[in-house]
């Protein structure tokens, strides 16, 4: 099982969400993808997306500096 | 009803075919299917070297206005039109051209980028495409 880091600290809409989505489409099955960004809708919107797609949501985790992080297992 | 959005991009305007974009590249990150059918206006962006040529639909001034709006843009890190267009065929979207728009206005095909087309068609196919989406769009 790989992990697969996404770096969107600083984009905007849409790429977090494009990111991500790229990256899903990338992994395998059981693999992991970690996203960290800062644009707020995002972190509420890549849920979403991973709820839509039946993916599972592992965690989210919010920093202090603005930037959160999602966990999200194919 | 199928999970697809279906949008028809008539209008030529920067921030349309942004608008555009970002919801088919929106929708593809949902997990839906989505298509772009590019006509009039819309399709003159589909032209070798035309995707960031729109003016801003309002307030251009002559590119002034948009300009100003490039500028603002690039401070707030927005994508440029070109990777949105690549990151929509990337995830899978479609992008469909009018083939009377290309009639009409003299473009032949190899004015266009064959590289973002999936297909040149007509009505046929874009109403194909929207009889089972769950979200159309005239833009």
């Amino acid at each position: 099982m790989a992990e697969i880091k996404v770096d969107c600290i600083g984009e905007t809409c849409p790429v977090p969400l494009v990111e991500t989505r790229k990256a899903l489409r990338k992994a395998e099955e059981g693999d992991i993808v970690e996203v960290t960004g800062t644009h707020p809708s995002s972190k509420k919107e890549i849920p979403l997306a991973v709820k839509a797609m039946g993916l599972e949501l592992l965690d989210i985790e919010e920093g202090t500096d603005g930037v959160w992080k999602i966990r999200i297992r194919r | 009803m199928a999970n697809k959005a279906a949008i028809i991009v008539h209008s030529g305007d920067m921030d349309k075919l942004y608008s555009a974009l970002i919801l088919g590249n929106g929708a593809l990150a949902m997990g839906m299917e989505a298509s772009l059918f590019f006509t009039f206006w819309g399709l003159q962006r589909l032209k070798r070297g035309g995707v960031e040529k729109g003016p801003l639909s309002k307030m251009n001034m002559l590119g002034f206005g948009k300009w100003m709006v490039k500028r603002k843009m690039k401070q707030a890190k927005v994508a440029s039109l070109e990777k949105l267009m690549q990151d929509f065929k990337e995830l899978g979207g479609k992008i469909l051209a009018c083939d009377m728009t290309m009639d009409i206005m003299g473009v032949k095909r190899e004015d266009l980028r064959d590289d973002l087309i999936s297909d040149y068609c007509g009505v046929g196919t874009y109403m194909d495409e929207a009889k089972d989406s769950t979200v159309t769009l005239f833009i």
